[in-house]
């Protein structure tokens, strides 16, 4: 899992044109407030995430951490407040929006019945790109899977499971990382490695979004959200 | 701002070459409402009387009776396992639409589901004494009904995905909904039986399957989406 990245492209119309500098990107909340069970995870926040950040959301269980990532990824609309996305209101750019996004949840979304090849190949594909067998088994060496390619991945172990959602990092190149609990289940190794990099990908001119109760190392593009 | 026009479709074929293999690797699956159907009519000559005439006379009825309900038994796994693992919420958030790639999944249930039962039931209707020159028609409106069903089966799959025992609120919501298909699907195959005209029959049959395929994705899209936010 090492970093070195290209500058990010963001995805405009190919026909039209191609960004080759990274842009500055940005997602804003504003005045964001949800309510479950009677009771406010949050009021009135307000975030900016910025190309070039980590922006760690910290908090107690049951603060509303993963919530506030639904949110902000496009997946709940039951909560009040506006999002912006590269200053345009999100309802009207979605489609920009997701093309620029990668989350990763707290369920790994990986199938058990197909191999990590299968896998990849899926999610490579539900980007549009067709991709090529040599791509994914880069990814999958790089988050140290080679060997287990054509393993059916309920034979694999929980972090092994976690490796090959974690390969979508390296495989899809997306500016805006929305990770919930990357961390769970990997070995110390993994974890160094991730969090270089997150580190590199914020270098790079993209931003992380993430959760997760291992402490980061304390770097210039941290950022840390207090929720509850 | 869209994707490139041929993402799309790569994507929409992707998501149905992965719900292949994936059913194709649980073959226990796949066999489960064929079984089902089977078993049942195999019950009916048994329980009732073995008399010809008599059966051929319930048999249309019967056999969609049974089609149907094999359909609906195998339609509560449709998107719970992307909804356990996180892939639905991957599936929402493809920059793609959503009643596309829920489209591809249909298509996958009606093939491995809906086709066989189609293909199946001319053999059991033997076993009912079904008069021979109706067995084509039998085959053919369950091939098209039984694609009405896995399109409005799945609309009530996605609105029942998020509950831990959906199962029955699924059938409720979806069976009258079936009425429909059932009451023209068996029409046709009584008509052929009777040396009626069975154009009628199937050209409504065609219209619900018509009808669901362009509304029925949109409904499907939707459900997923509430039952994320659950």
């Amino acid at each position: 899992m090492t970093g070195g990245k290209g500058p990010f492209r963001v995805e405009f119309d190919p026909k039209l044109m191609r960004l080759e500098r990274p842009l500055s990107l940005c997602l804003q909340a504003r005045k964001l407030a949800c309510e479950r069970d009677d009771r406010w995870l949050f009021e009135g926040l307000d975030l900016d995430i910025r190309s070039g950040e980590i922006v760690r959301i910290e908090g107690p269980n049951g603060s509303g951490k993963t919530t506030l990532l639904k949110i902000l990824s496009g997946q709940l609309s039951d909560y009040s407040g506006e999002l912006y996305w590269n200053d345009a209101p999100m309802r009207q750019v979605r489609e920009h929006f997701l093309a620029n996004l990668l989350y990763l949840g707290h369920a790994p979304g990986v199938k058990t019945g197909l191999s990590p090849l299968e896998n990849l190949a899926w999610y490579q594909a539900l980007s549009g790109d067709k991709g090529s067998e040599t791509q994914r088994e880069k990814a999958l060496a790089a988050v140290g899977l080679t060997g287990f390619e054509d393993v059916p991945a309920g034979q694999l172990s929980a972090g092994q499971q976690r490796r090959v959602a974690l390969a979508r990092l390296t495989l899809t190149q997306r500016a805006l990382w929305v990770l919930d609990e990357p961390f769970t289940a990997i070995d110390r190794d993994g974890v160094d490695a991730l969090e270089k990099q997150l580190i590199a990908h914020a270098q790079a001119g993209g931003c992380v979004l993430v959760t997760t109760h291992h402490e980061l190392t304390a770097s210039s593009v941290l950022r840390r959200v207090q929720l509850g | 701002m869209h994707a490139a026009p041929g993402g799309l479709l790569v994507a929409v074929s992707a998501t149905f070459k992965r719900d292949l293999t994936l059913m194709l690797r649980r073959r226990g699956e796949v066999l489960n409402p064929l079984v089902f159907f089977a078993l049942v009519i195999t019950l009916f000559p048994i329980g009732i009387s073995p008399d010809p005439e008599l059966l051929a006379s319930i048999a249309p009825g019967l056999l969609w009776v049974a089609a149907l309900l094999a359909a609906l038994l195998s339609l509560d796994s449709l998107f719970r396992g992307d909804y356990d693992d996180g892939s639905l919420e991957q599936l929402l958030l493809a920059p793609h639409p959503l009643a596309a790639l829920g489209l591809a999944k249909v298509a996958v249930h009606w093939l491995l589901t809906g086709l066989p039962l189609a293909l199946m039931a001319p053999v059991l209707g033997i076993m009912l004494a079904l008069p021979a020159g109706s067995y084509a028609v039998l085959a053919l409106s369950l091939a098209v009904g039984t694609a009405s069903l896995s399109l409005i089966g799945a609309i009530g799959a996605a609105l029942t995905v998020g509950l831990a025992r959906g199962g029955v609120l699924l059938s409720l919501l979806v069976l009258p909904l079936y009425i429909p298909v059932l009451i023209f699907g068996a029409g046709a195959v009584q008509a052929a039986i009777l040396g009626d005209g069975i154009a009628p029959h199937l050209a409504i049959l065609g219209a619900l399957f018509t009808v669901s395929l362009m509304l029925a994705p949109w409904a499907i899209a939707a459900s997923l989406r509430i039952s994320i936010n659950g």
